[in-house]
């Protein structure tokens, strides 16, 4: 009995390492970032807002335009180099068609979106201008580029915070996307 | 050098006014001067809700320390919010319901936190008992057994040996 009583500690101790342990693999894992927020919006409409068009490239964004198909809203800046880093894979994704792609370009002057969007292709099927970042509030985010997944009854399903990498496309988006558009 | 009772009468007077300034002086955070509002009463409402909201883009900041301009907007947000009105348990709503409990920099207490609030307490708890126990045991113990005949004689023997070595007074 006595001998047990002196095991507590290194029992104790060996768990706390264990968890700690266990915590700094997980962190390491690619499925598993640590810094990214969970979003309370998963699983809920998505919020209300009505955003005008950048001229002469597509129409708005607002509400009403999500649903009826799955979409994908990017929150983008033409200031925000992680944005320009997912570019090709939005443009590549845009190509194959099946989804709707919607942006919404985030405290940007609206010359400078406009020549981002000459230079890099125009992805987007229609592009909100959210100048004021009011609408981001809305969604919940917390910094350019964030992307969320709207399934076809304008339901959010799936955020993915940063800028979306090849690994991400395939392991989340696509899966999901296929999920939602049947 | 003898200072000139002039002299000394404007040193004493800067020497106020430095104080009086420092007194007033109060943490300026991250606030700018053309988001304040006007009414003091609603400015300070804002500060204290400005402290309970994490800044989530530098995440251990509130967005009253934070220079981040989501933290401004969010800053601002709430002013516009106290201006029409809402309680600050309506604008902390407000923000959790876009950015979640994640954003109150004190957890709330629901059953989701109950093991984070509670935990400390129970192991303080738990340990006070394990103290307890131990002092039982040791208390429990009680007073030694008498000596047997045999270790009594023993003692004796031993006592009265070491009287009969002390030198004789």
């Amino acid at each position: 009995m006595r001998q047990i009583v002196f095991l507590v500690p290194l029992v104790l101790f060996l768990l706390l390492a264990g968890t700690i342990g266990w915590f700094m693999v997980e962190s390491e894992s690619e499925d598993r970032d640590t810094q990214a927020l969970p979003s309370v919006l998963i699983d809920r409409p998505a919020p209300d807002f009505d955003l005008p068009p950048l001229a002469g490239i597509v129409p708005g964004l607002a509400r009403a335009d999500l649903g009826g198909k799955p979409a994908l809203v990017n929150f983008f800046a033409s200031w925000c180099l992680p944005c320009q880093a997912e570019h090709p894979l939005l443009m590549g994704l845009a190509a194959e068609g099946g989804i709707a792609i919607y942006g919404v370009n985030y405290k940007d002057p609206e010359a400078d979106a406009r020549g981002w969007l000459g230079k890099l292709g125009n992805p987007y099927e229609r592009i909100g201008v959210d100048a004021d970042g009011r609408t981001a509030i809305e969604w919940g985010v917390y910094g350019v580029p964030e992307t969320f997944v709207i399934d076809a009854e304008g339901v959010v399903r799936y955020r993915h915070v940063g800028p979306i990498l090849e690994r991400d496309l395939q392991r989340r988006i696509r899966p999901l996307l296929a999920e939602f558009g049947g | 050098m003898r200072t000139q009772p002039a002299n000394r009468g404007l040193a004493a007077l800067a020497m106020l006014v430095m104080l009086v300034m420092v007194g007033l002086a109060t943490p300026a955070g991250a606030v700018l001067p053309d988001e304040v509002l006007a009414d003091p009463a609603l400015e300070a409402r804002a500060r204290s809700i400005g402290q309970e909201l994490r800044c989530l883009v530098c995440q251990n900041q509130s967005i009253d320390e934070s220079d981040a301009p989501l933290a401004r907007d969010l800053r601002i947000l709430v002013r516009e919010r106290l201006t029409a009105g809402d309680t600050n348990p309506e604008i902390l709503a407000f923000v959790t319901a876009r950015y979640g409990d994640f954003v109150l920099l004190e957890p709330p207490f629901k059953p989701k936190t109950w093991l984070l609030w509670l935990a400390p307490a129970a192991i303080l708890l738990l340990g006070a008992f394990a103290v307890l126990a131990m002092a039982r045991r040791r208390g429990g113990r009680g007073e030694p057994d008498p000596l047997t005949p045999e270790e009594r004689a023993r003692v004796d023997a031993l006592l009265a040996e070491r009287r009969g070595e002390e030198p004789a007074p």
